[in-house]
């Protein structure tokens, strides 16, 4: 009895959460005032929430990355990021796919298959070198790709800088997330996950000191960085040239 | 005699083609020279900034157009100044980006840089010319450079890494300074902080 209520629970807590966020989201929107710059309506609480992620920064996760890029030596640093770009090819083909670019995620998808096996469990990308390039894409781009407006700007503690699409793109993606459900025993999957994010905020590192000495406003600079990036995903490099 | 009428003219032939060099060639030859030095040199892979400015200065500078890059990112109040604001602005900007640019140079240490085929504008006269970096472990990163045609050779004007425009990414801050403290503040908020800069390195 016990065991059929169960999973149902779970998937009301997520569903719950997921409203939560939601209607964050929808409050956020609501009382946006601060500012004049269009494509930041939320500067406000955006700069406020920039702070907080500033520093939680300094104090966890660049200390961590730090240690993680001195202590490991490149040829294991290099395989750890191969393997989650190789978990990370399942997701990018099925972006790809639901943006009707099925020759690409056929691709994704063969280089996942390749890389599994020929490069022992995704720990060599082996595929790269056979010429299958490696694509970025997420379910935020797909929803853009369908034509969905971007929502104005969000940064958020931890997540860093998004816009509400990509934030929305973000949420299904992580439930979709295959570390996520593919592996069973907890303790074994929270480290994965810790692990993929320090290794994510490691190969941040040397843009960091970029961005420090470049920026008259660190924020401002962080956020038109990210724009102009989003931008030039959602048209996979090839985006149309602006108006000066 | 006519051999050497031969020499002449190959000689010739060679040097018009380096005087006409393709941009696309250029910035390959440019690029492999610099990464040349960066790999050999031992101060720079230590982080020596001043050693990477000097390296920037020599060998990249020449080949770029900055005043055209600050009338880019300066954007619609470009106009607004007068010719001595557009010259010292130029300085400062181009004192910042160097910096910067230089700094993310002593980073590349075992990165190689794929060359993928330019676009090229219908007038000729303008030219992107993609490239690729890439990772051991991670993610290729694009890196184009936007050159245009002058008189004295092909120029860069815009640098794009990751679909980023090192440029028109200050548009915002350049706007917001200027809204609040004009150009002058402007020349002023860019050398502060090229000061800091320097200061902080010593």
């Amino acid at each position: 009895m016990r065991n059929t209520i169960s999973a149902p629970i779970k998937e009301q807590r997520s569903e719950k959460l997921a409203a939560v966020l939601a209607f964050a989201a929808l409050l956020l929107s609501a009382c946006a005032t601060t500012g004049n710059n269009p494509k930041d309506p939320n500067e406000g609480f955006n700069r406020a929430m920039f702070e907080v992620h500033e520093g939680i920064d300094t104090v966890i996760a660049k200390p961590l990355a730090k240690g993680y890029d001195a202590a490991v030596p490149l040829p294991v640093k290099a395989s750890v990021g191969n393997l989650f770009g190789n978990v990370g090819d399942l997701l990018i083909g099925v972006n790809n796919g639901l943006q009707g670019k099925v020759d690409d995620g056929a691709s994704d998808l063969l280089r996942l298959l390749i890389n599994s096996t020929v490069g022992i469990f995704g720990l060599f990308d082996v595929a790269s070198e056979m010429g299958l390039e490696k694509h970025n894409e997420d379910f935020g781009q797909t929803l853009a790709v369908w034509g969905m407006d971007d929502g104005g700007y969000l940064f958020l503690p931890i997540v860093g800088p998004r816009t509400a699409r990509d934030g929305l793109g973000f949420l299904v993606d992580t439930y979709a997330d295959p570390v996520r459900w593919g592996i069973d025993r907890v303790s074994v999957r929270n480290s994965a996950m810790g692990l993929r994010m320090i290794d994510i905020r490691a190969s941040l590192l040397p843009s960091d000191r970029v961005v420090e000495e470049a920026a008259l406003d660190k924020y401002s600079y962080i956020r038109d960085a990210y724009l102009q990036r989003r931008r030039n995903l959602i048209y996979d490099g090839n985006p149309p040239k602006l108006e000066d | 005699m006519k051999r050497f009428a031969v020499f002449l003219l190959s000689a010739f032939l060679a040097f018009s083609a380096w005087a006409q060099e393709a941009p696309d060639v250029l910035v390959k030859r440019i690029t492999e020279e610099v990464l040349h030095i960066i790999r050999t040199d031992k101060e720079l892979q230590e982080g020596n900034t001043q050693r990477a400015i000097e390296l920037v200065d020599q060998k990249v500078l020449p080949h770029f157009n900055f005043t055209h890059m600050t009338a880019l990112a300066v954007g619609k109040d470009w106009r607004k100044a007068s010719p001595e604001q557009q010259k010292k602005l130029t300085e400062e900007f181009k004192t910042l980006l160097v910096r910067t640019y230089s700094n993310a140079l002593t980073g590349y240490k075992n990165q190689t840089i794929r060359y993928k085929p330019a676009r090229m504008d219908a007038e000729g006269k303008d030219v992107r010319i993609p490239t690729e970096i890439l990772q051991p472990g991670g993610q290729p990163v694009q890196l184009d450079y936007n050159m245009e045609k002058l008189e004295n050779g092909w120029k860069v004007y815009d640098v794009v890494v990751g679909g980023i425009s090192l440029v028109t990414n200050y548009r915002d801050q350049f706007g917001q300074e200027v809204r609040a403290n004009g150009i002058d503040g402007l020349i002023k908020a860019i050398s502060t902080k090229n000061k800091s800069l320097e200061a902080s390195k010593k």
